[in-house]
């Protein structure tokens, strides 16, 4: 186990070093100069050497992946914004603020939308699932199968703003999407967040149907299932022993990733919702050019996948003893 | 069949086990009827689709409900099982009867060790404590042979060998001390000389608790070596019937016949070519008319008037033997001696 951790932390970091490294120069690769965009319009020469000083992007692209590396961990001087704290992101091109604070400010509530919604959808997926695959043929099956497609065909900007006309406008049964932080009133934390935890849900509670039933079909017709029940066990104890145990593995991979990209932000939802979370920095940060914050965002959100994706190793490896972690 | 007893310990009578599946419905069983008497062991004997394992899955009621239709009477120590609750079969199954499977492999869960597997079987049908359990687990990975069964007991089945494995069924099998086992082909994954192993095993354990065993298989020699009667099924029927000795060594149906053929003997000379016979099992959904196994049956045209692809051939039985084909006696005599002497030339 130990051995396990050190190696995919050893990797996780690796990886990370080459996406930031990746989007730093991708972001030049585009055509646009940050510091055009911050110096205005009548911008002469020596203004824009000064800009580009005290944003700290007068130096070769390695030196300066290097400086935001270092920044990371000891901190770092910005001739423009004075010293920035380890960990230092650095400064917001465009609203100059620190871009660790931004995102903290952000992200409570992109995890708030991410678990929340993650609850329901796993809960209703994996439920209607597990009763798709008992009643298998019977209307239950049916009605969850077409019900499933439905849902997974729809788009979130669509159903959005019909649950919004109807839910909120209409027959006002739920408050209007805002979020308030669950330390501060967890009811209104609760009530602002339902529709859009019950919209995004919606379309991963058809995907999880439908990849939870097919599981279990197979996991129901192994022979070790057969066996379970010839050995007089109750139909109960070998569905959800046996057979729920054979389906869950890739059911919890696929969770991982799911609830990782989550995290890193749910963009259309929170467009739809008017909602601040770290999708929304994400595309704002790319429309202005604003590098340490998209380095920020993105780092956040690979950093999300990587970690979630060594929890989701281990858990295999505790539901399937035939793997082993090394 | 060799019973003291007014009532056999296993009856099955004229059973019927159809399958409806998208093509149509599959006769997979159809028509059989045999007894089975305590400490007797009966080889049932066929080729895949035989309608053999049905018979047995039939029988401990692991049929898909939904989609099969059943029909006959099995009778188990005078209960009736295929009207029985499914609370009454989960009380009787890995207890009163129970079951090894084929493949060891697919067959124990790769998610538990084979000490829960072995335990949970005895704690469920004796509401023991875990650590009874466990001891009883342990004991009987020692029965059945496996080596440092206290160790052994926590490891999981992929960490046994496939020897090891089909023990370790065994032991799951008969750690209620069941009445009726059955064994659907447990050595044909082993290599022979852990296939003689395993035989033994059963056979000592047996003696040991007088059950009364079914033996599924493919391979005579498995059954001359296990077996007091034989069985032999065809397209869900049974063709032949009677003690070991008969059926092996006077075989009443050219189907058993044909098995024998295609089977290599240790006696006769070595390079005697083997006979197979020719063709493929029939299909269940659309059998062959009359006997069906007349599409592949070298001895059909010598039955007069088209009978043996026009009626189904009877099979009558008197003291536990017969078979059912539409030859008679001498035509048999002849005919059949005639292919035992061209596979000795």
């Amino acid at each position: 186990m130990f051995r396990f951790l050190v190696r995919r932390t050893l990797g996780a970091l690796v990886i990370m070093l080459i996406i930031s490294a990746v989007t730093f120069w991708l972001f030049y690769a585009i055509p646009r100069d940050p510091a055009m965009m911050s110096c205005g319009k009548n911008c002469t020469k020596p203004m824009l050497e000064q800009v580009r000083h005290n944003l700290g992007i007068d130096h070769p692209l390695p030196v300066q992946y290097w400086e935001w590396l270092k920044g990371i961990f000891v901190g770092r001087d910005y001739p423009g914004f004075g010293h920035c704290n380890a960990p230092c992101l650095g400064y917001s091109f465009a609203n100059r603020e620190p871009v660790l604070g931004t995102i903290l400010d952000r992200l409570p509530l992109t995890l708030s939308l991410a678990f929340g919604s993650a609850v329901v959808f796993i809960t209703g997926g994996v439920g209607a699932g597990m009763i798709a695959a008992v009643k298998q043929g019977k209307w239950q099956d049916k009605a969850a199968s077409s019900a499933s497609l439905v849902a997974s065909s729809m788009q979130i900007y669509f159903v959005g703003y019909i649950a919004m006309y109807f839910l909120v406008g209409k027959f006002d049964i739920l408050d209007n999407p805002s979020y308030t932080p669950i330390t501060e009133n967890p009811g209104a934390w609760f009530s602002g967040l339902l529709l859009p935890w019950l919209v995004l849900a919606l379309i991963w509670t058809a995907n999880y149907t439908r990849m939870t039933r097919s599981q279990l079909v197979e996991t129901l017709s192994e022979d070790y299932v057969r066996t379970a029940r010839a050995k007089g066990l109750s139909r109960r104890n070998v569905f959800f022993r046996f057979a729920w145990r054979g389906a869950m593995g890739p059911i919890v991979t696929i969770f991982g990733i799911d609830l990782a990209t989550l995290i890193g932000g749910a963009i259309i939802t929170e467009t739809v919702f008017s909602l601040q979370g770290v999708g929304r920095l994400a595309v704002d940060s790319v429309d202005k050019s604003d590098l340490p914050m998209l380095l920020g965002v993105t780092v956040l959100s690979a950093g999300a996948i990587v970690i979630i994706n060594i929890v989701v190793d281990a858990i295999y490896a505790a539901i399937d003893p035939r793997i082993r972690l090394a | 069949m060799t019973s003291t007893d007014q009532q056999p310990f296993l009856s099955i009578r004229d059973l019927k086990v159809h399958f409806s599946t998208e093509d149509g419905i599959v006769k997979a069983v159809d028509g059989l009827s045999f007894d089975l008497a305590k400490g007797q062991t009966l080889g049932i004997v066929g080729e895949s689709g035989s309608g053999k394992s049905v018979t047995n899955l039939t029988i401990l009621g692991l049929h898909d409900r939904d989609r099969t239709a059943i029909e006959g009477e099995i009778l188990l120590d005078g209960e009736e099982l295929l009207t029985a609750s499914e609370k009454e079969l989960e009380r009787l199954r890995g207890n009163k009867m129970s079951m090894i499977f084929q493949d060891a492999l697919a067959s124990l869960s790769p998610y538990h060790t084979i000490g829960t597997q072995i335990g949970e079987t005895y704690r469920k049908h004796t509401g023991c404590s875990k650590s009874e359990a466990r001891k009883r687990a342990i004991e009987m990975l020692r029965r059945v042979g496996i080596p440092q069964p206290d160790m052994r007991v926590d490891d999981y089945p992929h960490q046994f060998s496939g020897g090891m494995r089909q023990r370790a069924m065994i032991a799951m099998a008969l750690v209620c001390d069941p009445e009726l086992l059955i064994a659907d082909e447990p050595t044909t994954a082993l290599d022979v000389t852990v296939q003689a192993q395993i035989m033994d095993l059963l056979k000592d354990l047996q003696q040991e608790f007088g059950t009364a065993i079914i033996f599924i298989t493919h391979d005579l020699g498995v059954i001359a070596d296990i077996a007091d009667d034989v069985l032999v099924m065809y397209g869900g029927r049974c063709v032949e019937r009677g003690t070991k000795a008969e059926v092996l060594r006077d075989p009443q149906h050219p189907y058993t016949l044909g098995l024998l053929g295609s089977m290599p003997s240790l006696h006769g000379p070595v390079d005697v070519p083997l006979t197979p016979i020719p063709g493929s099992p029939p299909s269940l959904l659309n059998p062959p008319s009359g006997c069906r196994f007349h599409p592949r049956c070298a001895f059909a045209e010598k039955v007069a008037g088209g009978l043996c692809s026009g009626e189904r051939p009877v099979l009558e039985v008197t003291d536990g033997r017969g078979s059912a084909c539409h030859l008679t006696g001498e035509q048999k005599q002849e005919l059949f001696a005639d292919f035992a002497g061209s596979r000795h030339h």
